[in-house]
């Protein structure tokens, strides 16, 4: 059996399960958001159910429009609040919270081995860990928070291998553009994308993260990735119970394996519309930029504040550039002040905003205008999704934002820092 | 029996094109039908009548989670939406909330925008009025079918809530 499907076939007490197969899994966390959980408080209780399946194993954070953008959004988090008060379950509002899925690894909510379910589209973010991640819709997380478990079908399994070793300001954001870029929008859809390889044993945590993040964005239900030494440091300094191991057999069946040797790799950049518009950064042409965005999701992490600092450190943002650093936890934010990358942004004319899904979405500090370009290390670029649907949205690693904002035009970083 | 005039969209059609972020913390479907499509085509939700069919290519429904996105289609008055294929998370928001969707490639594809379309949902059949053909749709697994037949998730947790609380019998 592959990953996905070990993880599974245990959570559904099956000896083994195969793609296809209907199950009746249970889940070990059950997260939501202010961007999707109002629906699912509703649906709840149209479905009758009284309390939460378990209180320690559902999680509420407020990230996508906090702290509240306009009068709505906080009528949803009062409703939301009210809620998990009464259900007493685990809840993170302005101060505690940062982007859900900066925030659940760093808690140690999520542990190797587990089923997560999220209703929100890049909870498969914790498939860095070696667990079993997915977004799903505000019915389904409804079902979830209130049976302790949910239907899902079987995925089948693709593997993907990376060799060579990276060069310097090549990213693990680098390697999942190019792999939508190369496999496209819908090239892993319903699929559990399992990712190994020699250059990925060399990435840190924070680069895994970006790269399960954005399996979504080649359409898969997981992104997967096994359980190592740097896995296992980074989750024993956090988790407070036990937790499973699984690998891959090595007669595991794979739809497919992809070999990608990358050791030549430039940094990407995927051009608008599509995250599989990727492209070398030096194909890129001469594009004048509004607005960078180092944050998200995706590279809203320590490692990757720490790479747009080395850029950023002792230069200027281009005076046509607005330069947009968010944090993605308090955590995060406390270390990037600790370590100084916060004076090294604010000195580089860059603004520095509380956690928050903020500009990614388009909902709030950094909505772009018509006719606009950013440069963002988010992970989507779709018409509209930052606001006008006449801007234009480049998605690339923070080091090329953190580049593009000094320089003004999107640029390698080795253009304006040394490596 | 659906019948309803085509409305005509290509492939990948990704939420942010289906409902804006500015309406996502709508929860009236009503409302949040007058978004509906707003990013892609703004006339949109003005043009359709109610029963109104909506027609995609590949991977319609790709991007966020955000259930709005199916909500707004069910509330902008279209009844069904067929495409060659569907993102997966919106597949799974649209059946658990009774928003009938199909995959049948062929007709996907031979269909034009204004085409008008009758569907038989029990049979799986498209019959494309304009063009005097008919497409079969690609079967639902046996469990999917029976989602539909519990009118939706929430009345199918909601069933099954209610036999879990009932005492054992001796």
């Amino acid at each position: 059996m592959t990953l996905a499907e070990k993880i599974l076939a245990a959570h559904a007490g099956c000896d083994s399960v195969e793609p296809g197969q209907f199950l009746r899994v249970k889940v070990d966390l059950v997260m939501t958001t202010d961007a999707t959980g109002l629906i699912s408080v509703h649906q709840f209780e149209k479905m009758g159910a009284q309390r939460v399946f378990d209180p320690q194993k559902v999680v509420f954070v407020m990230d996508h429009f906090t702290p509240c953008r306009n009068i709505e959004s906080a009528e949803v988090v009062k409703k939301l609040r009210e809620f998990a008060r009464q259900q007493g379950l685990r809840w993170y509002d302005v101060g505690q919270a940062g982007i859900c899925h900066v925030l659940l690894p760093e808690k140690g909510l999520v542990l190797p081995g587990e089923v997560v379910v999220g209703g929100d589209s890049h909870t498969c973010t914790y498939g860095a860990l070696g667990a079993f991640a997915t977004g799903m819709g505000s019915t389904d997380i409804a079902a979830a928070m209130a049976t302790g478990d949910v239907w899902m079908q079987v995925p089948i399994s693709l593997r993907f291998n990376y060799h060579g070793r990276l060069q310097p300001w090549v990213t693990g954001k680098d390697l999942i553009l190019y792999t939508i870029g190369r496999i496209g929008v819908d090239g892993a859809t319903y699929a559990a994308m399992e990712f190994g390889g020699e250059a990925i044993a060399e990435l840190g945590m924070d680069d895994r993260f970006s790269m399960a993040n954005m399996a979504i964005e080649a359409g898969g239900k997981a992104g997967l990735f096994e359980v190592d030494q740097k896995t296992l440091a980074y989750v024993k300094a956090r988790a407070r119970r036990t937790f499973s191991v699984f690998e891959p057999d090595p007669e595991a069946n794979y739809a497919k394996v992809h070999e990608f040797e990358v050791s030549n790799l430039e940094p990407q950049v995927s051009l608008p519309h599509s995250p599989a518009n990727a492209v070398d950064v030096s194909q890129v042409g001469t594009v004048e930029i509004d607005q960078a965005v180092i944050g998200s999701c995706t590279n809203g992490r320590l490692d990757d504040l720490r790479l747009a600092a080395r850029v950023l450190k002792g230069r200027k943002v281009h005076s046509r550039v607005r330069c947009i650093v968010v944090p993605g936890s308090q955590e995060v934010y406390l270390q990037a002040v600790r370590e100084g990358l916060v004076e090294d942004f604010i000195q580089a004319g860059a603004v520095v905003t509380p956690p928050t899904c903020g500009p990614c979405p388009g909902g709030h500090l950094g909505v772009i205008g018509e006719g606009e370009r950013c440069v963002s290390s988010t992970n989507r670029n779709f018409i509209g999704r930052m606001g006008s649907p006449g801007a234009e949205i480049y998605l690339a690693n923070p080091a090329v934002a953190a580049a593009s904002a000094v320089s003004g035009v999107i640029c390698h970083p080795q253009e304006v820092a040394k490596a | 029996m659906i019948r309803g005039r085509a409305h005509k969209f290509g492939d990948n059609i990704d939420t942010d094109g289906i409902i804006p972020v500015y309406a996502v913390n709508l929860t009236e479907p009503e409302e949040l039908g007058r978004y509906c499509m707003a990013n892609l085509d703004p006339e949109f939700a003005g043009r359709v009548r109610p029963g109104d069919i909506l027609v995609a290519g590949k991977n319609f429904g790709c991007g966020s989670s955000r259930e709005v996105a199916p909500w707004s289609i069910k509330g902008a008055g279209i009844s069904c939406v067929i495409a060659e294929s569907f993102a997966r998370i919106f597949f799974r928001n649209a059946i658990n909330i009774a928003l009938p969707v199909i995959i049948c490639p062929t007709a996907a594809r031979q269909t034009a925008d204004g085409d008008e379309l009758q569907i038989d949902l029990s049979r799986g059949e498209i019959r494309n009025l304009t063009q005097g053909e008919v497409f079969k749709a690609v079967p639902y697994p046996k469990f999917i079918s029976e989602l539909i037949a519990a009118g939706g998730l929430v009345e199918h947790i909601r069933q099954r809530l209610q036999r879990e609380q009932e005492p054992p019998r001796p």
